[in-house]
């Protein structure tokens, strides 16, 4: 036993702490306490990674010595701690961007609050990424659904207050579903460890018995997951959580909430009902179907929006839908293609939301298209993120964007039937139409319009700013690394 | 069809759990009145938790907790079930406590418990 295999506890189990403390400090204890932590978790799940990476195993580790089928486990492999450790980093910036927004948006007195909920968050996504025991994934979903309640809500406006309701009904929905799949999952296997699920379900499969109820099962977990992650006709939600909330709150929500479902999922196919499983009940190629229409409908609706946060929230429902669209494929290409997408689409999504505000800011505080005109002359730092983005979503070589179609298209290439045709049009078709509303948008902003200098810089916005470009184009520079531990994580997965 | 029926019959808590389920679901998604959506949340909830109840019984056994020294394990229900409402009832709980919270800022600041009214207000205060 490594002194390292007790990270994944510590850092869900020290989150769930600080959440508590911070709820009682001063604001700026609170954030200081917040930022320190979340540092401290990013070194954590950076040695979970390289402690993986090095040893090339995954490894369970065993909580309060009840050994396997009765007790709880915490397991880790590569594809774990990155997800981990990209999670945090993603959180940290996007908190350390958006802090100078809470100020404005919201209360003095509500604001430790505010770091209360976003602790609350990670420890929930943590325990997500981490957690080898089905029934505490449903708790901690619940924590999330609460966590990411409580950030939207919390800037207090009318707006904010009717997004956050219709977040919770929706959430409630899927969770609701999920239950209701665990709960027959349980009754059918008897198991709640993903290890023991998955050896049951292999014995029920090739015996022949159940295999209505399994098919009730996965249809139940995935709808129940594609609710909660807001995939195509689940997704009205998503605009308005996205759109009014604070920045930093859009950041995390549209880049981690969604996404910790989605790994939630991945993990219910290949380590507890079994990905051959899987495929032989068709929940893929229904996936699939609602994958390539949400990649339309999103982009659809994004180009009719006129205020740009607006239709960079809805160009989230059209990324989610090829997130879906990969899983749909059925092959593990096309599974490591969505995985690689969810690293990217995180990324790039968060820093465009948080550039959007600095670029509002200058703009007399609207995000409408027309108001933005000249926005990346007068915030230059906010304007080349938002460049990177936009360039990063519509696909354009050297950005991580480029990299997760080529792997989407490669992966279609190789299977060789009506599914490639209509993947390889859907991507074409999705491309022009994400160029067609980002590329408006960037013209916008650098189109020549009344000269004013930045009077709302910040230090700390701009130095996560600058973290997060270099996140993108890591992502499409190095791609090769990333893809080659995603491959060996999904290895350790099966 | 009476094969159909005495099947029913003859998993009747689940079958009332699941139509329960149902009920709880389509009130939490159709209904416009906030209250009433979170009794179709926790009635859904409730289903979910007789059926888990219902898997976890066994017919004139006892519940799990040794008193007279018999430690058989043919003497008492599964545990397990029972622990997992238990929890399941704690996350319920608070969630019902969010949503309640939620309804009141609403109620406060529109003064109706319809979510469509409550929509066109926020449309109209246009901010």
């Amino acid at each position: 036993m490594n002194f390292i295999w007790n990270f994944p506890l510590f850092s869900v189990v020290s989150c769930l702490f600080c959440g508590v403390i911070c709820s009682v400090l001063p604001r700026r204890a609170a954030k200081t306490l917040c930022w320190s932590l979340v540092s401290i978790v990013t070194l954590m799940s950076a040695g979970v990674l390289y402690f993986t990476a090095s040893t090339g195993e995954s490894f369970t580790y065993m909580m309060g010595h009840y050994p396997a089928p009765w007790g709880n486990e915490v397991r880790a492999g590569i594809l774990e701690g990155a997800m981990a450790l990209f999670f945090c980093v993603v959180m940290l910036l996007s908190l350390v961007a958006g802090a100078k927004y809470l100020d404005k948006d919201v209360e003095e007195s509500k604001q430790n609050l505010y770091y209360s909920l976003s602790n609350l968050m990670l420890s929930s996504l943590l325990a997500l990424v981490y957690t080898n025991d089905i029934f505490t994934a449903y708790v901690f979903v619940e924590i999330n659904t609460i966590a990411a309640c409580g950030l939207i809500m919390i800037k207090g406006n009318g707006r904010s207050l009717l997004a956050s309701a219709k977040y919770m009904i929706m959430s409630l929905l899927g969770s609701g579903m999920l239950l209701l799949g665990i709960t027959m999952l349980y009754d059918v296997t008897g198991h709640l460890l993903m290890t023991s699920i998955h050896e049951e379900v292999q014995n029920i499969v090739s015996s022949g018995s159940y295999s209505e109820p399994m098919t009730v099962i996965i249809a139940l977990m995935c709808v129940g997951l594609a609710i909660k992650s807001a995939l195509y006709p689940f997704h009205s939600w998503l605009p308005d959580a996205y759109g009014y909330s604070t920045p930093s709150s859009s950041a995390i929500l549209s880049s981690l909430v969604s996404k910790a479902y989605i790994f939630l999922l991945l993990k219910i196919f290949f380590r507890v009902i079994g990905w051959e499983v899987i495929l032989d009940n068709k929940i893929t190629d229904i996936l699939f179907v609602f994958g390539i229409i949400g990649m339309m409908m999103g982009s659809i609706s994004a180009i009719m929006q006129k205020d740009i946060k607006k239709m960079v929230a809805y160009s989230s429902v059209a990324q989610i839908g090829y997130i879906y669209m990969g899983f749909g494929l059925g092959t593990l290409e096309g599974v490591i293609a969505s995985i690689f997408h969810i690293f990217m689409h995180a990324s790039a999504k968060s820093m465009l939301f948080i550039s959007l505000a600095e670029l509002g800011e200058v703009s007399r505080g609207k995000t409408l298209l027309t108001k933005l005109k000249g926005a990346g002359y007068r915030n230059k730092l906010a304007g080349v993120a938002f460049t990177t983005g936009a360039f990063s979503m519509i696909g354009i070589p050297l950005f991580g964007g480029f990299i997760s179609k080529i792997l989407f298209a490669s992966a279609a290439v190789d299977m060789n039937s009506t599914k490639m045709v209509v993947t390889l049009v859907a991507l074409a078709v999705s491309t022009l139409l994400n160029a067609w509303y980002f590329f408006r948008a960037v013209i916008r902003i650098y189109t020549p319009h009344r000269k004013e200098k930045d009077k709302y810089f910040s230090i700390s916005t701009a130095a996560a700013m600058v973290a997060f470009i270099a996140l993108n184009v890591f992502f499409g520079i190095f791609s090769d690394i990333v893809i080659e531990g995603i491959q060996t994580g999904l290895a350790m997965f099966l | 069809m009476g094969e159909f029926f005495s099947a029913l019959y003859a998993n009747l808590y689940e079958t009332v759990a699941v139509v329960l389920f149902g009920i709880g679901f389509t009130t939490l998604l159709f209904n416009r009145n906030m209250i009433k959506k979170i009794m179709g949340f926790n009635i859904m909830d409730t289903a979910i938790y007789l059926f888990l109840a219902a898997k976890g019984y066994v017919e004139g056994r006892k519940a799990p907790i040794v008193v007279d020294g018999v430690t058989s394990m043919e003497a008492y229900i599964n545990p397990v079930p029972s622990g997992l409402v238990l929890t399941g009832i704690v996350v319920s709980v608070s969630v019902s406590a969010v949503m309640l919270a939620l309804t009141i800022r609403l109620y406060r600041r529109y003064h109706t418990l319809d979510i469509d009214e409550i929509a066109k207000a926020v449309q109209k205060e246009g901010k």
